[in-house]
Parts: structure tokens; sequence; C-alpha cells
């Protein structure tokens, strides 16, 4: 099976690992066989190992090294935010941080909800049992 | 004494550098306006003759010496204060028992009481928490909030609490075989009335957010998967 996501200059990456856990970069260059100079919109641009770094399928136009502002236009222009937000990827951590997140209010709630809805689905099941039994 | 001032005078004379100040004596006699002072008086400074003292009474020398000096224990002038209250505790939070009968339970914290201890309320009516005192320590704090402004709780303070002191009678031979004629001690009616006035405006305020009477009403319990370590509260 071949590599579908490369190293390149350009390519969005996912931090996991160490204080920017979370966060999406772009590798803006290459240091050497382990490490990558990574920039973001909201970073000071640094190395970091390619262990810490997980890669998207996003990339951008960008030439090597380049200019904090150019960076972001490319950004914008590439739509990463977006494109990122509605990847099933992105929708999953999304939705991670917002289950972490939850009151102990919010937590009772969502049982509620969780018991209504699937009351609603077993009388709808029942209902097509019955149908199914009555027409054999 | 010299007529205090209202506000006490900032000194005329501002530091250059610790030890040494701006001005000289001379400089400093002058700015106090001592030569005022003087020439108010006549040329001299004036003095108040200490007042007449009252003799002393004569003490008489005291009948009993002990044995070795006798150390007196040193003062002690330490006032304590009540516990310091968690920034997450406010008027008007749902709080979580942790301990004792009511463990698990839901409830609304009123205020804080001199003792240190959180005045807690269930609502009664709701989840059968009375108007309690509870430590801090036993208590995890959430981020809800009920309203609380139409409650008045100046009334409650740690003597509401405290146990009512019964006088034993002294039992004789033949009462000892007796049964125990003490009855189940019942709950006065004031406090019922008292718990009834704290929750009327509460419930009102809780009906009017969906859930949180359920909310009240339900134990909290940690179920699977549940690290309390990463939980919000």
């Amino acid at each position: 099976m071949p590599f579908k996501r490369y190293v390149e200059i350009g390519r969005v990456a996912l931090v996991n690992y160490g204080k920017d856990y979370g966060k999406l970069v772009v590798i803006v260059d290459v240091v050497d066989q382990n490490r990558a100079l990574v920039d973001a919109p909201d970073m000071v641009r640094g190395q970091m190992n390619f262990k810490r770094l997980t890669l998207t399928d996003i990339t951008i136009d960008i030439p090597r090294v380049p200019k904090k502002k150019t960076l972001i236009e490319a950004m914008e222009k590439a739509d990463v935010k977006n494109k990122w937000e509605s990847s099933s990827w992105g929708r999953k951590l999304i939705v991670q941080k917002r289950r972490a997140s939850l009151n102990d209010f919010d937590r009772f709630k969502l049982m509620l909800a969780k018991i209504k809805r699937s009351g609603v689905i077993k009388q709808e099941l029942t209902k097509l049992k019955k149908e199914n039994a009555s027409s054999i | 004494m010299a007529a205090k001032r209202k506000t006490p005078v900032k000194t005329r004379n501002p530091d250059l550098i610790r030890g040494v100040g701006k001005y000289s004596r001379s400089k400093m006699y002058h700015k106090r306006g001592l030569w005022a002072i003087k020439a108010k008086n006549g040329g001299a400074f004036p003095r108040h003759d200490p007042k007449p003292k009252a003799p002393a009474a004569a003490e008489k020398p005291p009948k009993f010496y002990p044995a070795e000096d006798v150390k007196k224990p040193l003062l002690n002038k330490r006032k304590p204060k009540p516990t310091k209250l968690r920034a997450s505790i406010t008027p008007g939070t749902v709080l979580i028992l942790l301990a004792g009968r009511f463990m698990g339970k839901r409830v609304v914290f009123l205020k804080q009481l001199t003792s240190g201890l959180l005045l807690v309320t269930g609502p009664f009516k709701i989840n059968g928490v009375p108007l309690r005192r509870v430590n801090q320590s036993y208590v995890i704090a959430t981020s809800t909030k009920v309203d609380i402004s139409g409650v008045n709780v100046d009334k409650f303070d740690d003597k509401y609490f405290a146990k009512e002191v019964d006088k034993r009678k002294k039992k004789t031979e033949g009462e000892f075989f007796e049964a125990e004629k003490e009855d189940k001690k019942k709950l006065p009616e004031d406090k019922k009335e008292d718990q009834k006035a704290v929750d009327a405006s509460l419930i009102k305020s809780i009906e009017g957010v969906p859930d949180l009477k359920a909310y009240l009403a339900a134990r909290f319990s940690l179920k699977s998967g549940m690290k309390p370590h990463e939980l919000v509260f």
C-alpha cells in the first residue's frame, strides 16, 4: 500500500504531543531527517520532531519558509479552517472537545435526551415488528 | 493629648534615600510651624503639667507564695476567621454532597455561617434535604447557579442549629424498669415554617429553568468511564 500523505512544504499537520497539543500547523521547511520547521498563525515558528506531528490531507501552496503574512494569506486562500472543520476527523475532534467540556447539569440533560430518543426509536421498532408479525 | 487630625498628614519631610531626609532640622522647624506655636504662647513652647494621679490603693501582701515561680502562659490574641470560601461557591450555586445521609444529593447553597460551615437547602420538597449545615470539604461545587435573590437567610446562624438541651430527671428505682418514655423528638413547627418560607421563592426560580427540578431531585453517581479528574463540574 503506497503512502498517500507526504511530508512536503505546505502540508498541514496536527500536533499530537507537547505544549501545542491539538493545534493545526503548516510544515514550512524540513530541517533534517527527523525534524521540520513548523508554523501557525498564532504561534512562533519553530522546529518540531515528525514524531510529534500527524499529517492531514490538507496542503497549501506556499514558497519555502514564507513570511508570516504570506502564510496567513495562503491559509485563508486554501480555506484550511473550514476544510478541517468539515472533514470527519476535524468534526470528531470538535465533538470530543464538546463532550469533555460538559457541565454536570449538561450531562444530566444529555442523559434525558438520550432516554427520550431511544424511547421514540423503540416505539417505532415495536410498531414495525407488529406490522411485520401481522403480515406474515 | 493634642487634638487628632481627621486624616493623618503624610510626612512633610520626604526621604531622599533611606535614613536621609530632604530638609534639615532648622528647615523642618520652620515647616512644622513650631515658631508660630511659640509666638502664640508668648515665646515658650506650651507644656501641660501632668494631672495629679489618684493615690493607688494600698496592696496587701499575699497570704500564699508558691514554692517555685509559676510561669504565666503567653497571651493569645488570635481571633479565628471562618474558613476561606472557595471562589467557585457563591450564593445560589448547586453543590453535590459527598458524605453523610444525603450523599450524592444535589443541593442549593445559601450562605456561609460564621463557624465556616455552609448553609444549604434541598429544597426540601424537591429532594428531601432540609436547611442544613455542611462542611465545605465534603462538597463539590458545580458551575450551575440558581437565582437566590428572593430568599432571606439573615435569621439563620449556628445558634439556630444548636441541639436542644433537655433536663434529665433523676430516675428512681421503680422508673428504671419502666419502658423509656422518651418518644421521638418532633420537629418544631417554626422550623417547618422557616423551611417553607425559604423554599417558596427558590422553587419558583428553579421551575423557571427547564429540567433543573429533575436535576436537583436526582442523585449524582460515578458511572463507568467517568474520570473525576477529567470531569468538568
